[in-house]
C-alpha cells in the first residue's frame, strides 16, 4: 500500500507534473530532471519490493544470523548467557554416538526416496507419454498423494508396514502371508540397519506422482520432430528416448533432484507419524527438535540447524549457479 | 508457549508439571515462586508423607504441590496365561519373573512380555534398576556424579537384557496401549507400565482379577515408584491471591478427592477417603498401599529424578542400545550421563 503511495509521489518531478516547484538553493534543475527521470524507472520497483527485502531480511536472514551465532556460543542453556566458542559444537556433535547415527539414516531415507521417487516418477511419465487411454484419470490418480499431508501418509504407512511376524503379522506382512510370500515379511523400518529405507517409501508414495507430472511435461515438450528426425535415421523406440528425449530433460530431473532432497534432509513429520522419537528411526530435524524444546538447549539446537541448512545448501547453490548461468547464456 | 510466556515474564496464575526435577529448569530461571510457606501454613508436611516432600524438594525448597500420585513399578498380568504356562502366582523377584518369561515362552504362544515403542523400555528399566538394587541404593543412582559403574548396576542391566530378550519383535511399531492391550485379550503374559493402564482396561472393559491382574513389579513390593502431577506458583503472578486460593484446593482433602477418583490416580495426601475409590479395584488397593506408608522412590522417566538433559541422555542411550544390542555401551552411557549433571 505504502509502496504504491510512495510511487505516486515520487513520480511528481517527472513530464507529468512540469510545474513541480524545485526546491533547495543549489539544485540546478537540469541535473535534478534527470535524476529524477531515473529515479522513476527503479524507484517504484525498489519500493515495491522493499517490504518483502525487509521481512526476509529480518526473518531468514537475520535469523540464520542469530541461529549460526547461538551455533557458535556455549549456551546450552536458555537462560545462559553464552560465550564465542567457535566450531566447538559442530566438532563435539561428531564425537557422540547419536548424531552419526541420525546422519546415516537421513542418507539412506535420501538415497532411496530420491532415486525412488525419481524412477518411479519417470516411469509413469513415460508410460503416461506414450498414450494411454484415460491419461487424465491416471494423471490426477498419481498426483493425489500431493494432496496428503505427510502425518496422514506417515499414519497409515504405520499400520501398513508393521512388522509383526507371521504368526502375528498385520498390514502389508499379513497380505504377504496369504499369498504365501511369507519370505516378504520384514521389519520394515525397525530394521536396525536399513530400516530407514523402509521409511522413505511413504515419502516415494507420495512425490513419486509430482515428479511423473514434471517429466511428463518435459517429454511433452520435446518437439515432435527431433523425435521423428531419429526414427527416420533408424533409431529405435528405446534410443529415442535414452539418447533423444532424455538429454532434453536435464533441467526437469535437476529440477526434481533438488525438490526431492532438500525435502528429504529437513524430513520430520512423516518420521514422528510413522515412528515417534526413537533412535532407530533418527534423523537430524527430531534431533533438533529434541534439544529445542525438550532438553532446551539452544546451542546444540543450533548447531543442528546449521547443519541442516548447510545440506540443504549442497542441494540449492549449484542449483541457483546454474540457473543463473543459464539465463546469463540465454541473454535473458 | 508456556516457556515463551515465562521467558517474557507474563506467566499464568498457576500451571500443572511433573512434581520433581523436570520442574528444575524453571527453578534454576527463577520462574517459580518457592513455597515453602504455602506448605507450612496448609500444614501440607503432615499431609503428605515425608519422603514425598523430601523428594519435590530442590535445595530444600519446594516449588509445586503433588495433587495425584501415579506408580510407576506395576506388573500387569494374565492369570490365565500364567496358569497355562504353570506359572503359580505373579513373581515377586526378578529371578521369578525371568522363570516365569522362560515358562510361558516354552508352554503358551504368547509374548512373554511386551513393551512398545522406548520410551516403555525407559519405563521397563527403571522397574527392573530398582526390582534389581532395591530402594536405597536405586534413589542414590539420581545424586548428580552418582556412580553407574558398579557390578551391581552391571547386573541389573544383564537382566533388563533378559528380560528383554523375552520382549515381542515388533514392539517399536506400538505404544503403551497395544502393549496392555497384549496382556489383557490374553496375547501377552507380562508388561510392566504405569498404574494409568488400569484405566485403559476399564475403557475396553477388561475385568480385573480375571482378564488381567497386578502386582508390585519384581522385586519392589513395598515401594512406590512415583510420579506425580502438581500445580504451581509462578514468580510474578497476575493473581497471586487467587492462585494461593487455587493451590489451597489442588492439595487440600477434598480437592484431591474430587479430582483424583475421575483421574484414575490417588491422592498424593495420605488422608484420603478409601470410600470415593471403593469403585475401582485398582485404586483401591493402591490406596490401601500408599496409605501404609510405602518407601518412596521417584521416577526418572516421568521427571522426579531427573532434568530433562539427564533423561533425554538415557533415553537417547537406550534407543542405541536397542539398536546395536551393547550392554556395555549401555553402561557406560548411563555412568557419563550421571556424570554430565
Amino acid at each position: 500500500m505504502s509502496a504504491s503511495t510512495d510511487s505516486g509521489a515520487a513520480a511528481h518531478g517527472g513530464p507529468g507534473h512540469p510545474k513541480r516547484p524545485v526546491t533547495g538553493p543549489r539544485a540546478r534543475p537540469g541535473r535534478f530532471r534527470r535524476a529524477a527521470t531515473r529515479a522513476r524507472t527503479w524507484l517504484p520497483g525498489l519500493l515495491l519490493v522493499s517490504p518483502s527485502i525487509l521481512l526476509i531480511g529480518v526473518f531468514v536472514y537475520g535469523m540464520i544470523g542469530w541461529n549460526t551465532q547461538l551455533a557458535l556460543s556455549d549456551k546450552h542453556a536458555p537462560i545462559q548467557d553464552g560465550s564465542f566458542v567457535g566450531l566447538t559444537n559442530f566438532v563435539q556433535l561428531w564425537q557422540e554416538a547419536r548424531w552419526p547415527a541420525a546422519v546415516t539414516n537421513a542418507v539412506v531415507f535420501t538415497v532411496v526416496f530420491v532415486g525412488g521417487a525419481l524412477f518411479l516418477g519417470w516411469l509413469l511419465g513415460l508410460l503416461l507419454d506414450k498414450g494411454i487411454r484415460g491419461e487424465a484419470v491416471f494423471r490426477t490418480l498419481f498426483l493425489a498423494p500431493m494432496a496428503v499431508s505427510f502425518i496422514a501418509t506417515g499414519v497409515v504407512w504405520r499400520w501398513l508396514m508393521n512388522p509383526a511376524p507371521a504368526e502375528r503379522a498385520t498390514g502389508l506382512n499379513a497380505l504377504f502371508v496369504h499369498l504365501n510370500l511369507d519370505f516378504l515379511v520384514n521389519d520394515w523400518w525397525t530394521a536396525p540397519d536399513l530400516g530407514m529405507a523402509a521409511m522413505a517409501l511413504p515419502a516415494v508414495w507420495q512425490l513419486a506422482g509430482y515428479v511423473m507430472a514434471l517429466f511428463l511435461a518435459g517429454f511433452r515438450g520435446v518437439p515432435e520432430e527431433l523425435r521423428e528426425a531419429a526414427r527416420v535415421d533408424g533409431c529405435s523406440e528405446w534410443g529415442v528416448y535414452w539418447r533423444v528425449v532424455m538429454p532434453q530433460l536435464r533441467p526437469v530431473t535437476l529440477s526434481a533432484v533438488i525438490i526431492l532432497g532438500h525435502m528429504s534432509l529437513k524430513v520430520f513429520d512423516l518420521i514422528i507419524a510413522v515412528a515417534g522419537q526413537q533412535i532407530v528411526a533418527d534423523v537430524p530435524a527430531v534431533y533438533m527438535w529434541a534439544m529445542v524444546f525438550e532438553v532446551r538447549d539452544p546451542a546444540k539446537g543450533a548447531t543442528i540447524a546449521s547443519y541442516l541448512l548447510l545440506a540443504v545448501a549442497v542441494f540449492v547453490i549449484p542449483y541457483l549457479v546454474w540457473t543463473v548461468r543459464k539465463e546469463r547464456s540465454e541473454g535473458r | 508457549m508456556l516457556e515463551g510466556r515465562l521467558q517474557s515474564q507474563d506467566p499464568p496464575d498457576s500451571f500443572q508439571g511433573h512434581a520433581g526435577a523436570s520442574l528444575q529448569d524453571y527453578v534454576e530461571a527463577g520462574y517459580l515462586a518457592p513455597l515453602d510457606d504455602f506448605f507450612d501454613e496448609q500444614g501440607l508436611r503432615e499431609a503428605y508423607p515425608d519422603q514425598l516432600v523430601e523428594q519435590i524438594s530442590y535445595e530444600d525448597s519446594v516449588y509445586s504441590v503433588p495433587v495425584n500420585i501415579h506408580r510407576s513399578n506395576v506388573m500387569w498380568f494374565n492369570p490365565g496365561l500364567l496358569e497355562e504356562a504353570g506359572v503359580d502366582g505373579p513373581p515377586e523377584t526378578l529371578d521369578e519373573l525371568v522363570e516365569a518369561l522362560e515358562a510361558v515362552d516354552a508352554e503358551t504362544d504368547a509374548i512373554p512380555m511386551a513393551v512398545g515403542a522406548q520410551w516403555t523400555v525407559d519405563h521397563l528399566l527403571e522397574s527392573v534398576l530398582l526390582g534389581s538394587l532395591g530402594t536405597d541404593a536405586y534413589n542414590a543412582l539420581w545424586e548428580p556424579g552418582a556412580d553407574w559403574d558398579t557390578p551391581e548396576v552391571a547386573e541389573a542391566l544383564g537382566t533388563f537384557e533378559t528380560i528383554m530378550s523375552h520382549t515381542q519383535e515388533e514392539s517399536a511399531a506400538e505404544d503403551w496401549q497395544e502393549a496392555s492391550r497384549r496382556v489383557s485379550e490374553g496375547e501377552a503374559a507380562f508388561n510392566i507400565m504405569g498404574d494409568w493402564a488400569a484405566g485403559y482396561f476399564d475403557e475396553l472393559g477388561a475385568l480385573p482379577q480375571e482378564d488381567y491382574d497386578w502386582a508390585p513389579s519384581p522385586g519392589t513390593d513395598g515401594t512406590y515408584m512415583w510420579l506425580s502431577d502438581s500445580f504451581t506458583l509462578p514468580a510474578g503472578a497476575p493473581n497471586e491471591e487467587n492462585a494461593r486460593a487455587w493451590l489451597a484446593l489442588v492439595a487440600s482433602q477434598e480437592g484431591q478427592d474430587l479430582f483424583n477418583p475421575l483421574k484414575g490416580s490417588i491422592p498424593a495426601r495420605s488422608d484420603a477417603d478409601p470410600a470415593r475409590y471403593a469403585d475401582s479395584p485398582y485404586l483401591e488397593s493402591a490406596l490401601a498401599e500408599w496409605q501404609a506408608g510405602p518407601e518412596l522412590a521417584g521416577s526418572f522417566w516421568h521427571g522426579v529424578t531427573v532434568g530433562n538433559r539427564w533423561k533425554n541422555d538415557i533415553d537417547t542411550a537406550v534407543g542405541l542400545y536397542l539398536q546395536n544390542e551393547d550392554l556395555e555401551a549401555l553402561n557406560a552411557a548411563l555412568h557419563e550421563a550421571a556424570q554430565s549433571e
